[in-house]
């Protein structure tokens, strides 16, 4: 039997020593969660299917930081470990590659170079490269307005996707699906898809972003923002096409522990690695 | 030398290293052929099957030996992949053959890569799989091997039948990877140093 993913994410702080485990509100406020390799392990223990780190310290100076995590974390947690953020260069991916990371996840360096996708399926492997889009609503009155865009109808209304880079400091006028498309074609393994509406506001995952998107490319497509307790993770593995969702404060704060929601999940039918 | 670890350059070793650490063993990486003397090999490995068939090249006489003294050697994933006689992956390149059959493309209607935890169902007895019938393990690729002789141990399912495991004599291979397959797959690698 194929499983449904459960994917906590670590947003790391890497400007304090060994690293702190944050999570913001809509991309902006900070609240403090604990130290980054012992929440993974903890999260292993209660039966993560995968775990990833985001690394959300804006100077480039970290760096080191991070690789302790991902070698500390890899000596006692065996599920596949990704890193984002901070990823420019094949030679970053190398360093998290060696340290022991299995993926990593590339949003403004694919962006802003899209041939660092083919180049990281080449070197690596397509398994090893995930492309994160961080997709933003963009609300319009007729369709001349979206003109090129891939309109999606919303109980909010109609939209169309844009993506932003730099943790959703700036906007690209790219289109999310079509930008998915593409990086499909240039061999990504997987997409990461977060809505940024929805990202902090434990208000469920965005179900029309998440359709659209994941019936429109073949790769795996992992639903992110806005979970907020267990019947958020049904509905998205119900009503699209994702293999897998990721989810950050609900497991932080032991609102809900991991090996609950897949119990959940298993009741209602779903089918996970208990 | 108990265990050695073969590194031929395809992905990172530190996790199949990492795991057989934490299960008390004392691996050892093994960067140059002719330090390959181990009474138990295991060859990782992800990425291309053509690479992988290069740069394994140099290490295939002293793998060969063990394989004749019926050493247990383990392939895993691409590791795997190299035993079988050539692949669809990589035209034209020879693996080492020393399983009769293809490494073909997943005829599946199924995403593809097949990423995930995917339960194995056990076919035919092998030491390796003991204790893991029905178990979910985790899965990265979008090739896999058809033997064209009876070796298949374990088979998984997505939208057709996967070859997850074979086995004969004292080789083994995976299709999973066990060292991220939390504890079944930690179960799998000590009923490999339990050999």
């Amino acid at each position: 039997m194929f499983c449904k993913r459960i994917i906590p994410c670590l947003d790391c702080d890497l400007a304090v020593p060994r690293g702190r485990v944050v999570k913001g509100i809509e991309f902006k406020q900070i609240k403090y969660a604990g130290v980054p390799w012992k929440l993974a392990k903890k999260y292993y223990e209660d039966g993560a299917d995968e775990i990833v780190f985001l690394d959300i310290t804006a100077s480039h100076e970290r760096r080191g930081t991070m690789v302790e995590v991902i070698e500390r974390t890899s000596e006692d947690v065996f599920v596949p470990l990704t890193v984002g953020g901070g990823i420019n260069t094949i030679e970053d991916a190398r360093r998290v590659f060696n340290a022991g990371a299995d993926k990593v996840a590339i949003n403004t360096a694919a962006i802003k170079n899209p041939q660092l996708v083919n180049k990281l399926a080449k070197y690596f492997g397509s398994q090893a490269c995930v492309v994160a889009i961080d997709a933003k609503r963009r609300y319009i009155t007729s369709l001349k307005e979206a003109k090129g865009k891939t309109v999606v109808r919303t109980p909010e209304g109609s939209c169309w996707y844009e993506c932003s880079i730099y943790g959703g400091r700036r906007f690209t006028g790219l289109d999310a699906i079509k930008w998915a498309e593409e990086v499909e074609r240039r061999g990504a393994g997987e997409i990461l898809l977060t809505s940024m509406d929805r990202d902090g506001t434990t208000d469920g995952y965005d179900i029309q972003l998440t359709k659209v998107l994941s019936e429109k490319v073949r790769l795996p497509v992992i639903a992110s923002g806005g979970c907020g307790k267990p019947e958020h993770i049904y509905e998205v593995f119900k009503k699209t096409k994702v293999t897998a969702a990721l989810a950050a404060s609900i497991f932080h704060y032991n609102i809900f522990g991991i090996g609950n929601v897949k119990k959940y999940l298993a009741e209602k039918g779903i089918t996970v690695r208990i | 030398m108990d265990l050695a670890i073969v590194d031929y350059s395809m992905g990172n070793m530190k996790s199949v290293y990492n795991a057989f650490r934490y299960l008390g063993a004392k691996p050892t990486v093994v960067k140059k052929p002719s330090d390959l003397k181990a009474d138990k090999i295991v060859i990782p490995g992800v990425g291309a099957f053509g690479d992988g068939a290069k740069n394994l090249a140099p290490f295939i006489p002293q793998i060969t030996k063990a394989i004749t003294s019926r050493k247990p050697v383990l392939g895993i994933c691409l590791g795997m992949h190299l035993f079988f006689e050539n692949s669809e992956e990589s035209p034209g390149i020879r693996g080492m053959g020393v399983f009769r059959g293809e490494v073909v493309k997943i005829r599946t209607r199924q995403r593809l890569p097949h990423i995930g935890w995917n339960s194995i169902k056990i076919k035919k007895e092998c030491p390796l799989f003991r204790g893991l019938d029905g178990e979910p393990m985790y899965f990265v690729h979008s090739y896999h091997p058809l033997p064209e002789e009876d070796i298949i141990a374990v088979t998984t399912r997505y939208g057709c039948e996967v070859t997850a495991g074979v086995c004969r004599g004292g080789v083994y291979g995976t299709q999973f990877h066990p060292e991220k397959s939390g504890g079944a797959g930690l179960k799998l690698l000590e009923n490999f140093l339990e050999l």
